[in-house]
């Protein structure tokens, strides 16, 4: 910065600091609420200071949940697998669709072309609970209720168009004949496909993935009507902690924790290929 | 060793015909300049050869086989794109030899010696991003180049790097494109690069090829208006006269003044036709006479080697005059007298702008 006066940077310094307060205020607040006991929790006013407790992540981990009531088996370990099995599987299948279908959308002009990608990109508009009343009945008929097969399909309502739709800004972005040096350098079609254009667009794969990723982690509908427990991911199975004595604020908040954290090291994983500009330099500006 | 055959190849966008009915044949080790105005269709010739899109009617052959349909990489074309089109994620070693399908070891000779030729070597771990415009360019070549294709096709290869590496590269150009007896169909959209490199150029006007020739033929008698104006800077300059025969002569009156054209010069008297004077052609005096052009000099731009003279003779019509700049040049408001030699003129149909007759020098810019 230019004009860095000693007043522009106090404020700059409060502003920022004002904004990561805001932000990060919810995370902080769970991260402390995870290591209280629902006693702690409920006191007003709340303290900041607290003896912490690893109770919550003990009853988590052994399913055992300690209440008032009793005591309650809970599967959120069980469940925080089948959210890893169900995301994982979900984004990596969209990627193999998805990525093909998006080059093909940015490289060739074909019948229709446009209204096909513009369908896919509309399963974002309909509301979830309007097709999942149809989507049980058939899944039921075709025996796909209850399966992990039967979720990864349907969260490829989220994920594909995400993909799809990112990923072909990408291959537009790419002048084509980078892949016209390639194939005239004597490669295929397909090794160029391979070699030139997924190489540079990905950046916009892993974050389109990474997105994806996110919405499928966090997709609740889909599985609370199609999967029954053991196939259930967290977001369902958080629901669990909704029991006859009360809600239990100190487990809810382990479990945001936990859940939260896989998707956390994702993103910090791929930030260094978000950011990178890898198609810089290729042709002149 | 193979030459290309392009034959009456037509492509049309819509209602844009970027090629009507082109036809032309580069011998093995021959350079032809596609020379035309930018949106003639230079560039989309380039890719029907190369294959990005196939033409609509004709055939292109290469070494008497089409290569109409075939895939891109089938066709033993290298190409040097206006872009560069460099793989940004591999280094300048990488993109050179990417074409290269060969043991490690004949790779790194083949790249080593092509580098050293183009003079890169220092610079082959760089990525494109790391490198100058120059050396992009030259990495793009040494790529289109290691292959020995049958066929080279150049897209306006010059354009993007600045002048001085551009006059440098003009003179290195002919011998690199003969080094491997390839094909090369070079495009430009500068006369003067298409005359120092191409052994012939093909004038490309609105998709049709307008003249094709060597490159003294094209500047001596351009076979219309259009390329005569393409060819030259500053751009000729035409008159509307008719020529008259008298005593088997012909001559030509411009602004009053009465330039004979010399007999037998197969030209029919008496038509309306385009006199065209290159501006290098015409000489500035102070002396009036019969043959000569009264006018008033208007401008004066020095360009170092040569002053331009904007000229307006006595019936209004603007003529431009390049003088050696040591010659006498006067200043503007001053009243001269021009005139041009009789071997110097060219005749056009001034209906059709098409070429008649003249121009016996032969001489390049």
């Amino acid at each position: 910065m230019e004009h860095s006066s000693l007043a522009g940077l106090i404020f700059r310094g409060v502003a920022l600091t004002l904004i990561v307060l805001f932000f990060m205020f919810p995370i902080v607040w769970i991260f402390m609420m995870s290591f209280q006991n629902n006693d702690q929790i409920l006191r007003i006013p709340p303290r900041i200071l607290f003896e912490p407790t690893l109770s919550n992540y003990k009853a988590l981990i052994s399913g055992q949940l300690h209440t008032a009531a009793g005591n309650l088996q809970i599967t959120f370990m069980r469940n925080l697998f089948n959210s890893v099995v169900l995301s994982s599987a979900a984004v990596a299948l969209a990627l193999l669709l998805g990525v093909p279908a998006a080059y093909a959308f940015a490289r060739f002009k074909f019948r229709l072309g446009e209204t096909i990608a513009f369908t896919l990109l509309s399963f974002r508009f309909a509301p979830p609970l309007l097709v999942l009343l149809p989507l049980s009945l058939y899944y039921q008929e075709l025996g796909l209720n209850d399966t992990y097969f039967g979720i990864v399909w349907v969260y490829q309502l989220i994920a594909l168009p995400l993909i799809l739709w990112i990923v072909r800004g990408y291959f537009e972005d790419i002048s084509p004949d980078i892949e016209h040096a390639y194939r005239l350098a004597g490669h295929s079609w397909w090794e160029a496909f391979t070699r030139i254009a997924v190489p540079l667009a990905g950046p916009g794969i892993a974050a389109a993935g990474l997105l994806s990723f996110i919405f499928c982690w966090n997709n609740f509908v889909f599985a609370l009507i199609l999967a029954s427990a053991d196939k259930q991911p967290v977001t369902v199975g958080a629901l669990a902690f909704v029991t006859a004595s009360g809600i239990q604020y100190g487990q809810i908040a382990a479990a945001i924790v936990l859940s939260v954290t896989p998707t956390l090291l994702l993103a910090l994983y791929a930030q260094r290929y978000l950011v990178e500009g890898l198609s810089l330099g290729a042709v002149k500006g | 060793m193979a030459r290309l055959d392009i034959n009456s190849v037509s492509k049309a966008f819509g209602a844009t015909r970027p090629a009507d009915g082109l036809s032309l044949t580069v011998e093995s080790g021959e350079i032809v300049a596609v020379f035309g105005p930018s949106g003639s269709g230079k560039t989309v010739l380039l890719r029907m050869i190369a294959g990005m899109f196939e033409p609509d009617d004709g055939d292109i052959q290469v070494g008497g086989r089409s290569i109409v349909g075939a895939a891109p990489e089938r066709r033993g074309i290298g190409m040097a794109f206006q872009n560069f089109a460099l793989f940004p994620h591999m280094t300048a070693r990488d993109n050179i030899a990417s074409g290269l399908r060969a043991k490690a070891g004949e790779v790194t000779a083949r790249v080593a010696a092509i580098s050293k030729l183009l003079k890169i070597e220092h610079v082959l771990g760089h990525t494109p991003r790391e490198l100058s415009n120059g050396q992009k360019q030259r990495t793009a070549l040494a790529r289109a180049l290691i292959g020995n294709p049958d066929v080279l096709l150049l897209d306006d290869p010059l354009r993007n790097v600045d002048a001085k590496l551009r006059y440098e590269m003009r003179l290195e150009l002919p011998s690199l494109l003969r080094r491997g007896s390839a094909a090369v169909l070079y495009v430009t959209q500068d006369y003067r690069e298409a005359m120092a490199i191409a052994d012939r150029i093909a004038v490309l006007i609105d998709g049709r090829f307008a003249q094709i020739g060597t490159p003294d033929d094209i500047y001596a008698q351009p076979a219309s208006v259009a390329v005569a104006r393409l060819f030259g800077d500053p751009t000729i300059n035409l008159a509307e006269v008719t020529p008259v025969a008298e005593h088997g002569a012909l001559s030509v009156v411009v602004a009053g003044a009465r330039t004979w054209l010399g007999s037998g010069v197969g030209v029919a008297p008496d038509g309306p036709c385009w006199l065209g004077v290159r501006p290098d052609d015409l000489v500035i005096s102070s002396t009036p006479g019969d043959d000569a052009i009264p006018a008033r000099i208007l401008a004066v731009t020095p360009m170092y080697e040569k002053a331009v003279l904007l000229l307006r003779l006595a019936d209004g019509t603007e003529w431009l005059a390049a003088l050696p700049h040591d010659a006498p040049l006067g200043a503007a408001d001053d009243a001269v007298f021009v005139r041009f030699a009789p071997d110097a003129a060219m005749l056009f149909d001034r209906a059709t702008g098409l070429w008649i007759g003249l121009s016996h020098r032969r001489q390049a810019a």
